[in-house]
């Protein structure tokens, strides 16, 4: 469809959890030094968080919930929606946002629904939970994004492993007829629906005994099995580069902007090679587009949120600034939004313990 | 475009390869470690350099320099 705007809405604060344990990509032994180098170099990502098993995405959301609740002075009983947007949930069935309505102790008049979305998650998250609050007039509302993508990534797959990191956000949005209206670009490709995709496990291909737990050779440096993340690096990439900047431009276009009117643009957080020649496509400077990737990974949908509290997190809660951030990835599915931030909550990344 | 230019610029994006050293006829996996990963860096150099999309088929069946700049140019000719 052609962009939307969302009116009356604001984001009033947005922090991030990671896991306790870091992963440096140096230690990476499955490759030899000099691809190690090259490939650490190529994609950006020094180190990330890993999860150790038994901690899940929405203990990390949780973490981030609870302490935006505490710097805005907001009460759980006050929160009438939630949405968890993940493609790691804590089980098949029920879906996770209802678990974290009960743990942060909202009242049953919450509405609770999760959304299966990766890389374009936080914009698509945004436009759902912002036209609900418009349309129903919903006071205060929680948006929680991210992903534990490194228990399903093979470690002798050195298209995947080295690029993941694990993560967990929360956003806080208020209602607010002042607020200058959020403008949307979302878009769809499912046809490159097994460009990135962990084949086994739900209903086409059943989770079985035998074939999806056996680990097959891909090529040299790549071995995964049937629940192992699969990643078409070429696919992604030219999709990328070409999708992105057309998705951008347009959204622009309609909205009557210019990227000089724009302070900073968050992409999501791919690789550097992708972000940064993203960067050179859009003619922007380097500080006005930022990067996480080197401490943090690849972390799906807390990207965005992610980089905008580690990268801005000073500039968003001291001045008004306009920004512009585009996810891309998984699906394939891909949008952007240009929205106004305007002295918000933004605490330092929450680490999350090992218990 | 011109085939001189096109080398000095692969020349520049990879820090393995000495200036100078690239010719039409180098064959790929003679002068530098023409892996995905480097495949990648090529596909964006072309990408933001030429406004060009390939295939990894098509950068697979590359052989020499020379292949692979006929490749973008033909590409670059298509688009008009």
């Amino acid at each position: 469809m052609a962009t939307f705007s969302v009116p009356d809405i604001k984001i009033t604060g947005i922090a991030a959890c990671v896991p306790e344990d870091i992963y440096s990509n140096e230690n990476y032994d499955w490759i030899e030094e000099k691809e190690r180098k090259t490939l650490i170099k190529t994609i950006g990502v020094s180190q990330k968080r890993h999860a150790r098993l038994g901690t899940t995405t929405a203990d990390l959301c949780y973490d981030a919930g609870i302490e935006l609740l505490r710097l805005l002075e907001w009460n759980p009983t006050d929160i009438e929606l939630i949405i968890f947007v993940s493609q790691s949930r804590d089980y098949i069935i029920p879906a996770t946002a209802g678990l974290l309505q009960h743990k942060m102790g909202m009242t049953h008049q919450t509405i609770a629904f999760d959304i299966g979305l990766g890389c374009s998650g936080y914009v698509y998250g945004l436009s759902v939970i912002g036209s609900m609050m418009s349309t129903g007039k919903i006071k205060k509302a929680l948006l929680f994004t991210g992903d534990i993508s490194t228990l399903n990534t093979s470690f002798r797959d050195k298209s995947a492993f080295p690029l993941f990191g694990d993560a967990g956000t929360a956003t806080a949005i208020e209602l607010d007829s002042n607020a200058k209206p959020m403008a949307f670009n979302l878009q769809t490709d499912g046809s490159g629906y097994d460009a990135i995709i962990i084949p086994d496990g739900g209903i086409r291909n059943f989770a079985d005994k035998d074939t999806s737990f056996e680990y097959h050779k891909i090529s040299d440096g790549i071995y995964r099995n049937g629940f192992n993340i699969a990643l078409d690096g070429i696919k992604v990439f030219n999709f990328s580069l070409r999708e992105v900047k057309k998705n951008i431009n347009n959204l622009l276009a309609d909205s009557g902007l210019t990227l000089d009117q724009i302070d900073f643009i968050v992409l999501h957080q791919a690789n550097k090679l992708m972000n940064e020649t993203i960067r050179k496509q859009l003619k922007q400077p380097e500080e006005k587009v930022p990067l996480s990737l080197e401490e943090y990974g690849n972390t799906s949908s807390a990207s965005i949120p992610l980089t905008m509290v580690t990268q801005l997190g000073s500039e968003l809660e001291k001045s008004k600034k306009t920004l512009l951030l585009s996810g891309f990835g998984v699906g394939l599915s891909w949008g952007s939004v240009v929205l106004e931030i305007d002295h918000i909550q933004c605490p330092s990344i929450l680490i999350h313990p090992n218990s | 475009m011109n085939i001189n230019d096109f080398i000095l610029k692969v020349e520049a994006e990879f820090e393995d390869l000495e200036p100078g050293s690239l010719t039409p006829e180098t064959i790929l996996k003679e002068a530098f470690t023409w892996d995905s990963v480097n495949a990648l860096i090529f596909l964006a150099h072309v990408n933001v350099e030429y406004d060009v999309e390939l295939s990894a088929n098509e950068l697979i069946e590359a052989n020499t320099i020379q292949d692979l700049y006929n490749l973008v140019e033909v590409k670059v000719i298509n688009k008009g």
